[in-house]
């Protein structure tokens, strides 16, 4: 085929394109959110102690972290999405709150005694944190792929892993409504350690979902 | 160059504007040409198969310009495609990537050449393979130039049920090309 008789063939009544490319991505993770707040309150329910003032802010230091995570990486993922846009992401800025709570955890254990360490890090509920973030993650996910496949990512290692972050922050955002584990180290290691490792799902399926 | 001289002709095209359309992708091949030639000579690679990459990137083109953002300059966005389409292809074609200095730009720079390389696409058969109905909207709308309410009176469809039928089929047209190419 001649590249002019293609061009004609795409010049020929061309659609007027809309401005709709990021909002599709945008409206995803909030239904993903929604999604994965629904499904923590209808399958294990709310924490019974919710109105507790500790255990409310410790919900709320858990919110707060994950939205710290979470917003940004939904900007960066929006980015990420374009061609090109992964000259306009830091990583660095995404590792942060992980870094500063993983410091925390670490303050927080060297003033504990240390026979208190394994109750601080191994709470009755770590190994339903564990499965429960990724497991939650996964409608949201597959949510998000579609919506980025949707659009051009040309990186498709670092959209594949920062779609994981925000499937994960999402999960994790749903789990803390239930999750009665309340120590700094519990929330470094339990939701960071799983929302790392839905990142890292995230970046070895990206390559396969994502191709265009 | 002046790096922005085809952005508004990429505005109009958003909008639905034809001729700047046609414009628009004819002045991208000839960038792209002399891009993906320059790449793919110095791996022995033969003018027909860039003139394939070139047929896919305007594709790619064409179907993701809804990833486009009107507010930053149009050539880094077209260069990302480019490369992303290079990279894909060598990886597709076990050619090693350290063979192609990928990233020691020559930005795309555009050369005069009259060119008659046709690529290894075959249109007609690949229309050949889309299913009825979608051959029927891409060849009224797209080839024939029929407009969508003629098209739509003509065939007995409505003219939402011709867009997307269009639309689905230049999808499907865009894959085929990236799978059938030198495969």
């Amino acid at each position: 085929m001649k590249t002019d008789d293609l061009i004609d063939m795409l010049g020929t009544n061309v659609e007027p394109v809309g401005k709709t490319a990021g909002r599709t991505l945008t409206l995803t993770i909030a239904g993903g959110a929604l999604i994965a707040g629904s499904v923590v309150l209808a399958t294990m329910g709310a924490r019974p102690d919710l109105l507790a003032s500790t255990s409310a802010l410790f919900l709320c230091l858990k919110i707060g972290l994950m939205l710290l995570v979470l917003v940004p990486a939904s900007i960066f993922l929006g980015r990420l999405a374009r061609p090109g846009g992964e000259k306009r992401v830091s990583l660095v800025l995404l590792a942060l709150p992980f870094v500063a709570v993983a410091g925390l955890a670490i303050a927080a254990l060297s003033i504990t005694p240390k026979s208190h360490w394994s109750a601080a890090i191994v709470d009755d509920e770590w190994l339903e944190c564990l499965i429960s973030i990724p497991v939650i993650a996964i409608v949201p996910f597959a949510a998000i792929i579609w919506a980025v496949r949707r659009m051009a990512p040309t990186d498709l290692v670092r959209a594949g892993a920062v779609s994981g972050l925000v499937a994960g922050c999402l999960s994790a955002l749903g789990y803390a409504l239930h999750c009665t584990g309340d120590s700094i180290p519990f929330i470094a290691i339990w939701y960071g350690g799983t929302v790392v490792l839905c990142t890292l799902a995230g970046a070895l399926l990206g390559p396969r979902l994502l191709r265009w | 160059m002046d790096k922005d001289q085809l952005k508004p002709f990429m505005l109009k095209s958003l909008r639905g504007d034809d001729a700047a359309h046609r414009e628009l992708l004819a002045r991208l091949s000839r960038h792209l040409r002399a891009y993906y030639r320059g790449k793919l000579s110095r791996i022995g690679r033969s003018a027909t198969e860039a003139e394939d990459l070139v047929q896919e990137a305007l594709m790619a083109i064409h179907m993701r310009r809804h990833t486009y953002d009107p507010a930053e300059p149009l050539m880094p966005w077209i260069y990302a495609i480019a490369r992303y389409k290079l990279i894909d292809h060598l990886r597709h074609t076990r050619a090693s990537m350290t063979d192609v200095p990928i990233d020691d730009v020559d930005p795309i720079g555009e050369e005069d050449d009259a060119s008659g390389v046709e690529s290894s696409i075959d249109l007609g058969r690949l229309m050949e393979g889309l299913p009825e109905k979608m051959r029927t909207a891409v060849k009224a709308v797209k080839l024939d130039g029929l407009s969508v309410s003629e098209t739509a009176a003509k065939f007995g469809m409505s003219e939402s049920s011709v867009k997307v039928s269009v639309h689905r089929g230049l999808k499907a047209l865009a894959a085929m090309i990236g799978r059938e190419k030198t495969s």
